[in-house]
């Protein structure tokens, strides 16, 4: 029924306006043991052709907010509030069928495993002319001709034959390039890529990142990178958005961040990782404790339990994110010194 | 330093070994039929590992999935059945000792899993789960049991009451702090700690490795660290052995292994690995591999990295099988070209990053005017 729906006619987003602008977006989940308020008034954009990273560990909402932004939150999940604007339209009221045209089309979105998001009962060719049929309503014929260049372009070698393979034919590397093959089907404008390379070992990383940084150098589209690894977020992002109990406590072009950071979750993290091109013997400095749970709307600072820097303020209200450099913003009432990181490295063995 | 000066431990190289594998092989059976099980084959997880772990020494053991370096850690723990080689465990050969003798020798050999939530008896409370090792093994009354098991909650990190609850009431982290406590339960000396640190978020990992580190110091232990995240396992260990499909590649002192590696496959992974800066990172670039790891089922003839190395050469890779040898002190690799690649005079070729090392196209030549 929808193959006569031409495909809506794309407006080019005026310079510098952003592609994508979510505004003081809020998810909760319900629970057995009550609300989880999972992503807790977070803002932020992303401009055509830019890589914006989202870094944070595990429950800390970077991955809820980009299912709340596609219409694919759980069924216990719920947008409590905020706007998604898209190309200037809000996605977050639309109903489904309208969100359809738009998930895959206009924002496409792979995921870490790979396995669970391809249909293991079909062939990979048929998955592919599936988001072509649907949003193009391609022929078979044309369908099958482009899966190929699809499948081509991100370097599975006798791409023609490889189309009448299912998944489990393809390894863990290969299913990555087949989901990115879909989701480049539609040429969409953003790519959400949500831990895209962690089910994965590090060569076959470095093989997934290439193709997806001469995907947005090439055909300028924006990228979405979620992940909990430092280092993929340094060698990919401009801009990096760090995330911790559902709220952006800094955010800044990816220099400032991980040469100055300023705030103390982001220092803590950078002070936690051994890195390879540096004197072994230092001890690691870890974040003591652990994240607590989000039953509680946030009414101070998420982080401040774990916090070295914590100050009575941070006990008594929620931190807002505020400019300290120009693109720089952190949500810390007592941020670290901009020197702090470069100092604490210095004085290593 | 202040007050705190740490307790000097001998960590002298010639400690003595501890452990010494030679020509480890584990291969596991393909079968096939219903009523005939014929023996069609073997996978070749562990195909002629040589290796020493000296007294008081991490060794770290990486490699990426497939590569074998688990089943390396669990045969020398007899978990698996090596299928070739020997296994000496402090000057006893434990390869085909039964299983009631070698239980004995159990104590002095623990292990330390990725998972420890699969690896925790869920029915259990943390104290039995700590205390059933002492017990079975006879080194406390029931008395001392409980004692002991608090000092190691304490010890761990954990808190007291912990002793009365259950695994799911802990964090990730605090589970793998339980689950180290019950390595060391029993005052063991080698512990094989398989990716424990994997499943656990940046800000914990560094927690557990740092107790790992000064457990290491209070117990006199020695570690085979097992992992595939080399910057991790570069910052514990004293020496690294990098495994490809099977076998060591390379055997280096943790300090030269990212200043100086010689394995073509060393090269590679270290390229490729991120460095959490981006100043660094957009002036490196990685040197990609062709492919995917080919099945140690069907490894390949000569050297098993010539399907994907970046310096192949047309002779010995493809027929001859690399010994592993000395190049300098301490710094072993198995490649017939590794003072070439050294010394620059052998250069990565650029390949695409394709997945399956197939008959490549024959380079389109013009023809002559």
């Amino acid at each position: 029924m929808s193959a006569t729906v031409p495909a809506p006619a794309r407006r080019t987003v005026e310079d510098g306006a952003p592609l994508l602008a979510v505004e003081d977006l809020r998810v909760h989940f319900r629970t057995e043991r009550g609300t989880v308020h999972a992503v807790n008034g977070i803002s932020f954009d992303i401009r055509p052709g830019e890589t914006l990273g989202i870094v944070g560990e595990s429950g800390c909402g970077k991955s809820v907010s980009s299912l709340a932004i596609m219409g694919l939150l759980a069924a216990n999940g719920r947008v409590a509030s905020g706007r998604a604007l898209f190309d200037g339209r809000d996605l977050l009221p639309l109903r489904d069928s309208e969100l359809r045209r738009i998930r895959g089309r206009e924002i496409a979105m792979i995921f870490q495993d790979p396995m669970t998001s391809l249909n293991p009962v079909m062939t990979i060719g048929s998955q592919i002319r599936e988001a072509l049929q649907t949003h193009f309503g391609m022929e078979r014929k044309p369908a099958d001709t482009r899966a190929t260049e699809l499948l081509d372009q991100v370097g599975i070698p006798s791409a023609r034959a490889r189309l009448k393979d299912y998944p489990h034919q393809f390894s863990g590397g290969m299913r990555q390039r087949a989901m990115i093959a879909i989701a480049l089907a539609c040429e969409p404008r953003l790519l959400i890529a949500d831990e895209p390379t962690t089910a994965l070992d590090v060569t076959i990383q470095a093989q997934i990142l290439e193709l997806l940084r001469a995907l947005v150098t090439d055909r300028g589209t924006a990228l979405m990178l979620i992940t909990h690894d430092l280092g993929v977020v340094a060698g990919m992002c401009e801009r990096v958005n760090v995330m911790y109990g559902g709220t952006i406590v800094e955010t800044g072009a990816a220099e400032q961040l991980f040469g100055r950071p300023r705030h103390p979750y982001t220092l803590g993290l950078l002070q936690s990782v051994p890195r390879l091109d540096e004197a072994r013997g230092a001890k690691l400095r870890p974040i003591e404790g652990a994240p607590r749970d989000q039953l509680q709307e946030p009414r101070a600072c998420p982080f401040q339990p774990r916090c070295r820097y914590e100050v009575d303020q941070s006990r008594q209200e929620l931190p807002p994110l505020v400019e300290i450099e120009p693109g720089h913003h952190v949500a810390c009432f007592n941020p670290v010194p901009a020197d702090e990181w470069s100092r604490s490295r210095a004085v290593l063995p | 330093m202040t007050a705190t000066e740490p307790v000097p431990v001998d960590l002298s190289p010639d400690g003595g070994p501890l452990v010494e594998v030679e020509d480890l092989k584990v291969w596991f059976p393909i079968r096939s039929g219903i009523v005939l099980d014929r023996h069609v084959g073997d996978v070749k997880a562990v195909d002629g590992v040589s290796l020493t772990i000296r007294r008081g020494e991490t060794l770290g053991l990486v490699g990426e999935s497939g590569c074998g370096k688990s089943t390396v850690g669990r045969a020398l723990l007899r978990l698996y059945e090596p299928t070739a080689g020997r296994i000496v465990v402090n000057g006893r050969d434990i390869t085909t000792l039964p299983e009631k003798e070698l239980r004995p020798l159990r104590r002095t050999m623990q292990m330390i899993f990725q998972d420890p939530y699969a690896s925790l008896n869920p029915r259990h409370s943390v104290g039995r789960l700590i205390g059933e090792p002492m017990r079975v093994h006879g080194v406390a009354s029931r008395r001392e049991v409980d004692g002991r098991v608090r000092e190691l909650l304490e010890r761990v990190g954990l808190p007291r009451d912990a002793v009365s609850r259950y695994p799911h009431e802990f964090s990730g982290g605090q589970r793998q702090r339980i689950g180290i406590a019950r390595a060391v339960a029993l005052n063991p000396d080698f512990i094989v700690a398989d990716e424990p640190v994997s499943a656990l978020d940046v800000s914990i990992q560094a927690q557990i490795i740092n107790l790992m580190e000064s457990l290491q110091d209070e117990f006199e232990l020695t570690y085979l660290f097992i992992a595939h995240d080399l910057a991790v396992v570069r910052h514990i260990s004293d020496r690294i052995a990098v495994m490809y499909l099977g076998s060591i590649v390379e055997l280096s002192p943790a300090d030269e292994l990212y200043t100086g590696p010689l394995h073509p496959y060393t090269i590679s992974l270290l390229s490729a690995i991120p460095i959490p800066d981006p100043v660094v990172e957009r002036a490196r670039r990685p040197l990609l591999l062709a492919g995917d790891l080919p099945s140690p089922a069907n490894p390949p003839s000569g050297c098993r990295f010539h399907t994907r190395c970046p310096f192949v050469q047309p002779t010995r890779c493809r027929d001859e099988r690399p010994e592993l040898r000395t190049l300098s002190s301490g710094h072993s690799v198995a490649c017939h070209w590794a003072e070439e690649v050294r010394a620059g005079t052998i250069r990565p070729h650029a390949q695409e990053p394709i997945f399956e090392p197939g008959p490549q196209p024959e380079p389109y030549l013009p023809p002559p005017v």
